[in-house]
C-alpha cells in the first residue's frame, strides 16, 4: 500500500511540475497559432522576464508594481520583435523564421545578463517548496505547496486564455489570422495589433512561468535549458493546441518523474535530461502531429 | 570557354587556389607564426571547429535537415578515440581517428532516423535527444571514461609512426592534414551526385523522391557523413585543443555555436563553414582585447560575454533578413565587384 502511495506521490509531483512545462509551452502555442512561427526564443523570454522582475524588486519596487512594470517591458519586447524581426521576415519560410527566433533568444539572454548580471537570484513568492500538512493528514500524500500553486496558476491562465480566444472580438480576430493571414487582413483585421497582442500575451505567460520556475530552482541561466523541455511537450501535445500544451506538459512531467524514480537507478540516474526527448521521438514516429495538433499537410 | 587544364574536373583557378592554400598552411604559417598562443588558442580550435561546421553544413546546408546536436556527435568521436587508443594496443592515430568518426556516424544514422518522418523544428527536437543522450551516456557509464572518478581525463599523446606530436606546431600540422583531406572530400561530395541528391532533397523532397532519389538513403547518408565529420572534429578538438576529455565540454552551447557558424558563414557552402567558425571564434577574442586594452578591464567579463551573445543574436537576425546566404555570399560579392572594377 505504501508503495502504491509512493507511486501516486511521484505521479502527482510529476504532474504538478509538468504544469510548469505547460506554462512555457503555452506561450509557444500562442505565437504559433497566430503566426505559424516556431518561437524558439520562448525559453529566453522566460529567463528575461523573471530576471527583469527580480531586478525591479531589487530596486525596491514592491511586488505588484514590479509585476506590472515587467509586463509593460514584455509588451515592449513584443513590440520590438514584431517591428524589427517578424515584419521584415514576413512570408519567409518557417525554417528562416525559426533561425531568426534562435537569434532573438540569444539577444534576450544576452541583454538580460548584461542588465542584471549572471549570479543566481532567489525569488521568494511567499509559498514554500514544502509538503502541505492538510494533504498529509487526510490523504497521506506529500504534495509541495509550490507545485500545487503552480498547477492552480497554470489552470487559471489557461482558462482565461481559452475564454479570451473563444468569446472576445480580439480572440476571434486572432483565430482568423491563424487561419489565413491574407484573408484576415483583407477584411480589416489589424494584423500588427494582433501580433503585438499575441507576443505580449506570450510575454506575460513567460513571466508567470519564470516566477514559478524561479521560486523553485532560483533565477538563473539554467532556466533556459529547462525551458527547452517545452519542445518535447509541444511535440506530444501538438504545436497549435492549447489543451495539447497542457496535456503534453502533464505527460512529460509525470513520465519523466516515474522513469527517473523507477528506471533511473538502473542507469545511474539523471535520465530526466533526455527521457522527454526520446519520448518525443516515439511520438513523432507514431503521431507526428501530436495528440491534439492539426494534421500536417504539405502541398507540392 | 578556353581549353582547360584540369585535374578531376577542377579548373585552373581551383588548382591555383589549392596550391596557394597549401603553401600558406604548410610553409607560410609555420615560418611566420612563432608563438604557441596562436596555434593553441586560435588556429587549432578554428580548424577543429571548422571541421565540425562542415559536418553541420552537410546535414543542414546541403541536405536541408535542421539538426542541432553536433556537439553530441563530437563527444561520441572524442571518447571513441580515447577508448580506441586506450584499449587497442599500437593502434595508429589516424586509424583511431577514422574509427571514432565511424562510431559517431553510427550515432548519426540512429538519430537521423526521425528525419524520415519529420522536418523543421520537429527534427530539431529529435536531434536534441542525441545531444542530451550521448553526453549523459558517456557521463554515466564509467567504462567510457575508463572508470576515472575525477571527471577530467587527460588525453593521450598523439603518436604517429612512433613519433609523438605534442608541441602546438606539430599538432597544428596533424590537424591541417586531416582538415585538408576531409575538406577536399567534402567539396567533391558536394559537387558530385551525392551532393546533388542532398540539394534536391533540401529544395523539395517530394520532387526529389519522384525523380527516383531514395529519401531514406540520401537523408541517412547525410546524417552519417555529417556525424563522421563531427566525430573526427570532436576527437581532434579533445586531443589537441582541450587536451582532456570531459563530457561537459560538449554541451548544448557548443551545438548552438556550431549552428551559428553555419548560419552566419552561409548555408550550403564549404567555405562558409570556415568563415563562420573563424568569426564565432575570433569575435569574442576581439571583444575581450577591446575590453582589456581600450577600457582597461573597466567592463566586467560577464558583461562582455553577454554583449557577445547579443551581437551573435542580432547578426543572425540581420543576416536572415538581408543576406540569408551568409558571409560566404558577402565575400563572393566583394570578389565579384573587385573583378568588375579591374
Amino acid at each position: 500500500m505504501t508503495e502504491f502511495l509512493f507511486f501516486i506521490e511521484v505521479v502527482v509531483a510529476g504532474l504538478l511540475s509538468g504544469t510548469m512545462y505547460s506554462l512555457v509551452a503555452l506561450g509557444f502555442v500562442l505565437i504559433y497559432k497566430a503566426s505559424s512561427t516556431f518561437n524558439f526564443a520562448q525559453g529566453a523570454m522566460v529567463f528575461f522576464a523573471v530576471l527583469a522582475f527580480v531586478g525591479f524588486m531589487e530596486l525596491g519596487i514592491p511586488f505588484i508594481p514590479a509585476f506590472f512594470v515587467t509586463v509593460l517591458l514584455m509588451v515592449l519586447v513584443g513590440f520590438c520583435t514584431e517591428r524589427l524581426v517578424l515584419n521584415p521576415l514576413m512570408n519567409q519560410s518557417e525554417d528562416t523564421l525559426l533561425m531568426a527566433t534562435i537569434g532573438l533568444g540569444f539577444v534576450l539572454e544576452g541583454l538580460a545578463q548584461a542588465a542584471w548580471g549572471v549570479e543566481v537570484r532567489r525569488l521568494d513568492l511567499g509559498i514554500g517548496d514544502f509538503p502541505i500538512e492538510w494533504i498529509i493528514d487526510n490523504l497521506g500524500l506529500f504534495v509541495s505547496a509550490l507545485d500545487l500553486t503552480a498547477g492552480l496558476v497554470a489552470a487559471g491562465m489557461i482558462t482565461v486564455l481559452a475564454l479570451m480566444f473563444k468569446y472576445t472580438k480580439m480572440g476571434l480576430g486572432l483565430r482568423a489570422v491563424a487561419d489565413d493571414p491574407g484573408a484576415a487582413s483583407s477584411i480589416g483585421i489589424p494584423l500588427k495589433n494582433i501580433m503585438l497582442l499575441v507576443w505580449s500575451a506570450a510575454g506575460v505567460v513567460a513571466l508567470v512561468a519564470g516566477m514559478m520556475w524561479g521560486a523553485r530552482a532560483g533565477v538563473q541561466f539554467a532556466l533556459v535549458d529547462l525551458a527547452l523541455k517545452a519542445l518535447p511537450v509541444l511535440i506530444i501535445g501538438g504545436f497549435s493546441s492549447i489543451p495539447g500544451a497542457i496535456i503534453g506538459g502533464l505527460i512529460i512531467g509525470a513520465s519523466e518523474k516515474v522513469l527517473e524514480v523507477y528506471l533511473g537507478p538502473f542507469f545511474g540516474g539523471a535520465i530526466e535530461g533526455w527521457a522527454p526527448y526520446v519520448l518525443a521521438i516515439f511520438f513523432l514516429l507514431y503521431r507526428p502531429e501530436g495528440l491534439f495538433g492539426e494534421k500536417i499537410i504539405r502541398r507540392v | 570557354m578556353t581549353t582547360k587544364a584540369s585535374i578531376l574536373g577542377y579548373g585552373k583557378t581551383d588548382i591555383t587556389n589549392f596550391v596557394i592554400m597549401m603553401v600558406i598552411a604548410f610553409a607560410f604559417v609555420p615560418m611566420v607564426v612563432q608563438t604557441d598562443y596562436w596555434y593553441s588558442s586560435i588556429l587549432i580550435p578554428w580548424l577543429c571547429l571548422s571541421l565540425a561546421a562542415i559536418g553541420q553544413q552537410i546535414v543542414m546546408g546541403f541536405a536541408g535537415q535542421l539538426a542541432l546536436g553536433a556537439a553530441g556527435f563530437m563527444a561520441a568521436g572524442a571518447f571513441a578515440c580515447f577508448n580506441f587508443i586506450l584499449r587497442v594496443p599500437d593502434i595508429p592515430f589516424f586509424v583511431a581517428l577514422i574509427l571514432s568518426g565511424l562510431v559517431a556516424a553510427a550515432f548519426g544514422v540512429l538519430f537521423g532516423l526521425p528525419s524520415l518522418r519529420v522536418r523543421g523544428i520537429y527534427l530539431m527536437v529529435a536531434t536534441l535527444a542525441s545531444q542530451f543522450f550521448i553526453v549523459w551516456m558517456i557521463d554515466k557509464f564509467g567504462w567510457f571514461k575508463n572508470y576515472d572518478t575525477s571527471g577530467i581525463i587527460t588525453a593521450q599523446d598523439i603518436v604517429i609512426f612512433g613519433k609523438p606530436f605534442t608541441s602546438p606546431l606539430e599538432m597544428y600540422l596533424v590537424i591541417v592534414v586531416v582538415v585538408t583531406v576531409l575538406t577536399i572530400l567534402a567539396i567533391n561530395m558536394a559537387r558530385g551526385s551525392t551532393g546533388r541528391n542532398w540539394m534536391a532533397v533540401r529544395d523539395m523532397d517530394i520532387a526529389a523522391e519522384s525523380m527516383g532519389i531514395s529519401l531514406l538513403r540520401t537523408k541517412l547518408q547525410a546524417f552519417a557523413i555529417s556525424a563522421f565529420y563531427c566525430g573526427v572534429a570532436g576527437a581532434l578538438f579533445a586531443f589537441t585543443y582541450l587536451k582532456s576529455l570531459e563530457p561537459v565540454a560538449f554541451d548544448i552551447k557548443l551545438s548552438f555555436k556550431i549552428l551559428f557558424m553555419v548560419i552566419l558563414g552561409g548555408l550550403g557552402t564549404i567555405n562558409g563553414a570556415f568563415i563562420g567558425a573563424a568569426f564565432i571564434l575570433l569575435f569574442p577574442v576581439l571583444l575581450n582585447s577591446v575590453g582589456n586594452n581600450v577600457f582597461h578591464g573597466a567592463i566586467d567579463a560577464t558583461i562582455i560575454s553577454s554583449i557577445e551573445q547579443v551581437v551573435f543574436g542580432v547578426l543572425i537576425i540581420v543576416f536572415m533578413i538581408y543576406e540569408p546566404l551568409g558571409m560566404a555570399r558577402l565575400w563572393d560579392n566583394i570578389k565579384r565587384r573587385s573583378r568588375k572594377a579591374n
